[in-house]
């Protein structure tokens, strides 16, 4: 011991104090997270209980809240999964043409591009569907009426362009980026040592593909889609300007008379609600709410899954 | 400036898990002790409980006595923040801060504190530092440079003066040379050799020829199985060690009969 | 053909077969012109649509191309190249809407932008004319108050889940939530504020401030999201590095470990500014919109770009024509904006990327 040396205990209030601070205003943040979603939780139960005993005029002319809100969840799953049943095959094309047959240098462009758009805003394509898909896309429906309207989808009759068909097609056109760009992960985390066992065996392309990337990659494509999904439920702005709504249950995705979607009812009249309007419009978002939640979970626990067998 | 350790029954839990037992030892100041021993023996663990790094691990914790120049490390009134500052370590990849220049990775301690000090006495820090460390000489003119673009050997050795730059007591090395080339290698320990009249040394090495060469004491550490605690099985003069240690089991380890 | 085959026995019998008869590397792109080629020529004669066209070329192209390969290359290699043009057809199918958009976007709305469309508001125009001055400023104040209650919230949490937290029951509940968090309807975002303000200062408010407080709900996710992220990727090492110097553990993680993982952290919130700045529906709910200029975000209605454009083509009457350009050119400086930020996130995520090697 040469020299001898003063205990430096000195810093250890301050050091510590600042620790304690910091530590306090983290943890902070992390309750109020907690506190907002309780309180998304809670506001929206008290705004909306009293829409359970409307009825009459101010459950818009509907007996009850439940026959008020029916028709819209109906069209709400109407129009997401029409949505994602027109995306997924597309988004699944497309992922697989990035991450294995496109050139690297194509490929690393065209990704650039399906996350820019991906970012467009829900009320641009809102308004690219109503102005020029659905004008665009009304010769289409009138030849599917006339030449398949023996199915129950298409009997139109083909008078406006703004179904629900239509507005199924923007949220598809809009999920195809996210679903695209999560599965273009997922397959791009394909081990390589399996791939080339396989194009060792002498797989062709497609067979390496088909053996190795999509076992793989399967919970994490059905992740994507029901994020996807989750998504397409809750958007808004896209179906409201989009879809020619009168709200009721029906499956001809191309006459003028289409159901409507909570999200898109709540925006459309929330404007002009008042008194327990505003109440069974609440009460309609939390149904939105719970659905959504339940798909996302839903989602989240296939990734779970998938990611402890892999 | 440089001062001894004394141990005594410390043992090194992870949660439930006892991996070191039982040891007990004392460190000379300015001199270099290396700690030498097969993989998972401890011999790490046992080095970062030395200036209170294991805790860094959750659920990692120690019984125990170390006793630096009279005080009790464990003690509960003393600050491991300040043990740190006093008890410098070398790790075994080098680590310099990514974001910092070469200036600012040496100075970084004493930034970090919030250390407030002159310009000349920062550049005066700086060179002492890096002189220390023997690598003034080479990075001198490109100090505003990122520290991640120098070669892993002048990387290690910025480490080094970013370590002696808050002018610690003891120095801790763990397998400081382990991701170094020969030559980085020769030049780390040839520093080690310099360091040793200023400061106390502890070295951990995977390397015995390295223990032999710049060590004046040697522990040697083993475990019974696996899975069962690491402890220390001697401790003695590295010359006495290599040449005719008192434990069966340390000569076979080091004639290479054994890990 | 017949040449393939002739060739074949002539190589040495003895080698292992390794020439297979293969078309040549130009057959994709021959089939395609050829496909075009035969549909375009029966659309001429047929009078067919143009839409018509390129589905039987399409059609002639999938049928033709494999039974080509099947006829040379066997079985095998002609369900790969089945399955190539399939792949690029999804991809091209996907485009169109796509382009169109883009394209749709820029042609509508590039004409009516011009300094007036950008510095007026819209204050007793009813025809033509007017700007959207008034909602560019709204936009801009309210992501702006968002990004502030969202960043500094977003970025602690993130530091308590990774720092603090370290997978206690705590943390993995923060994790859970935040992952609900991400997956709320922006419209059901838009109610909680409104419910929220509606029991502070009754029925019927509206003002920027609930609207920024609505987007944070959606942005605190993607900001903790992306800040958990990054400070995942910094390396244990550091931070035992600067313990290792004697320095405190928020210091670290303030001196450390957040300049370490500072780039991904702008890259994220610049992504999550751009993703809120064109909500529409949370706004529509508690801003409401105007057709002046306000500036004060806790007094009255405001107008934002996202409203504007919804609005602008609801409304109807008889100016819609006028509505929908003014909406088309609004809809082109929205994108814009978002576009800009986005690339900028990327160019600060290049820029801060963590410099390895050497």
């Amino acid at each position: 011991m040469s020299t001898t040396t003063t205990a430096p205990s000195a810093p250890t209030a301050v050091s510590r104090r600042g620790d304690s601070v910091f530590a306090g205003l983290a943890t902070g943040a992390g309750l109020l997270i907690m506190l907002a979603l309780a309180g998304v939780a809670i506001f929206l139960i008290i705004e909306g209980i009293p829409a359970i005993s409307a009825s009459g005029e101010q459950a818009y002319g509907k007996d009850n809240i439940v026959v008020y809100v029916w028709p819209l969840l109906f069209g709400t799953l109407l129009a997401a999964v029409i949505a994602l049943l027109i995306a997924t095959p597309l988004a699944v094309g497309v992922a697989l043409v990035i991450s294995h047959y496109a050139p690297r240098r194509v490929a690393r462009p065209i990704g650039y591009l399906i996350d820019l758009l991906a970012a467009v805003p829900s009320v641009v394509y809102g308004l690219w569907g109503r102005a020029v898909l659905a004008p665009a896309i009304l010769p289409v429906y009138a030849w599917l009426a006339d030449h398949l309207g023996w199915l129950p989808f298409f009997d139109g009759p083909a008078r406006t362009g703004r179904t629900i068909l239509t507005a199924a097609i923007v949220l598809a056109v809009m999920a195809l980026p996210i679903i695209t760009a999560i599965c273009r992960e997922v397959f791009l985390q394909t081990p390589r040592i399996h791939e080339e066992a396989a194009l060792a065996l002498g797989a062709t392309r497609w067979e390496m593909i088909r053996m190795t990337v999509f076992p793989y990659a399967r919970s994490g494509v059905i992740s994507a889609v029901m994020l996807g999904l989750g998504r397409a439920l809750g958007e808004t702005m896209a179906v409201a300007m989009v879809l020619s709504a009168s709200g009721l249950v029906t499956i001809n995705l191309i006459s003028a008379e289409n159901p409507s979607t909570i999200a898109a009812n709540i925006a459309l009249n929330f404007g002009n609600a008042s008194g327990t309007k505003v109440n069974v419009l609440i009460f309609s978002g939390l149904v939105l709410f719970v659905v959504s939640f339940a798909v996302n979970f839903l989602g989240r626990w296939i990734a779970a899954r998938g990611q402890v067998k892999a | 400036m440089a001062t001894s350790i004394d141990i005594s029954d410390l043992n090194i839990y992870y949660g439930d898990f006892l991996a070191v037992e039982g040891v007990g030892m004392t460190i000379r100041a300015r001199s270099v002790t290396a700690f030498i021993g097969p993989s998972g023996c401890g011999k790490s663990t046992f080095l970062r409980s030395l200036n209170r790094m294991h805790e860094v691990i959750p659920g990692a914790r120690v019984e125990g006595k170390v006793v630096v120049d009279g005080q009790s490390l464990y003690d509960p009134s003393v600050d491991p923040v300040a043990v740190r500052r006093q008890i410098g370590m070398v790790f075994q990849r080098p680590n310099p801060f990514p974001t910092m220049s070469i200036y600012e990775n040496v100075l970084a301690g004493n930034r970090l504190n919030s250390k407030r000090m002159k310009k000349a006495e920062a550049d005066d820090i700086v060179e002492r530092s890096l002189r220390g460390a023997n690598l003034w000489t080479e990075v001198k003119d490109r100090l505003g440079k990122p520290g991640m673009g120098l070669s892993g050997g002048q990387q290690q050795r910025l480490c080094i003066a970013r370590a002696i730059a808050v002018e610690p007591q003891v120095l801790l090395m763990d397998e400081p040379c382990s991701a170094l080339d020969p030559i980085s290698t020769a030049a780390i320990e040839d520093l080690i050799h310099e360091l040793k009249s200023d400061y106390t040394i502890v070295i951990v090495t995977h390397n015995m020829q390295q223990a032999a060469r710049v060590s004046d004491d040697t522990g040697f550490f083993n475990l019974k199985a696996a899975g069962e605690p690491g402890h220390l099985v001697e401790f003695n003069a590295t010359s006495k060690v290599f040449s005719n240690p008192d434990d069966p089991s340390t000569e076979a380890y080091i004639s290479g009969r054994f890990g | 053909m017949s040449l393939l085959e002739e060739r074949r026995p002539a190589a040495k019998p003895t080698a292992m077969p390794l020439v297979a008869p293969q078309i040549p590397a130009y057959a994709p792109w021959l089939a395609a012109v050829l496909a075009g080629g035969i549909a375009a020529l029966a659309g001429l004669l047929l009078g067919w649509s143009l839409v018509a066209v390129v589905l039987v070329a399409w059609a002639l192209l999938v049928v033709g191309l494999p039974a080509w390969s099947a006829a040379i290359e066997g079985e095998r290699r002609a369900k790969d190249r089945l399955v190539t043009t399939i792949a690029w057809s999804t991809f091209a199918l996907a485009m169109i809407p796509l382009a169109s958009l883009a394209w749709e976007v820029v042609e509508n709305g590039h004409a009516i932008i011009s300094s007036e469309f950008l510095t007026y508001d819209m204050r007793g125009v009813l025809g033509a004319g007017g700007g959207i001055y008034h909602a560019l400023m709204g936009t801009l104040i309210i992501t702006a108050l968002a990004t502030a209650i969202s960043v500094p919230i977003g970025v602690m949490a993130a530091i308590y889940l990774v720092e603090y937290g370290k997978g206690n029951r705590l943390a993995r509940t923060i994790t859970f939530l935040v992952d609900v968090m991400t997956g709320i309807p922006s419209i059901v975002a838009g109610l909680f504020a409104f419910a929220l303000f509606t029991m502070i200062f009754g029925p019927g408010v509206r003002f920027g401030i609930g609207g920024a407080v609505a987007l944070s709900v959606l942005m605190i996710p993607i900001v903790v999201r992306a800040t958990e992220e990054m400070l995942k990727l910094v390396p244990e090492e550091l931070r035992e590095a600067s313990y290792a110097l004697g320095v405190p553990k928020w210091r670290t993680i303030v001196k450390v470990v957040l300049p370490t993982a500072l780039g991904g952290i702008v890259t994220g919130v610049t992504l999550a500014i751009a993703r809120v700045a064109g909500e529409t529906a949370p706004l529509l709910i508690i801003v409401g919109t105007t057709t002046t200029l306000n500036l004060n975000p806790f007094d009255g209605r405001m107008a934002t770009l996202p409203v504007f454009i919804f609005s602008s083509v609801t409304t109807g009457g008889k100016y819609d024509a006028e509505q929908t350009a003014r909406a088309w050119g609004a809809a082109l400086v929205l994108v814009a904006i978002v576009m800009t930020l986005n690339l900028l996130a990327r160019a600060v995520g290049k820029v801060f990327a963590p410099k390895t090697g050497r």
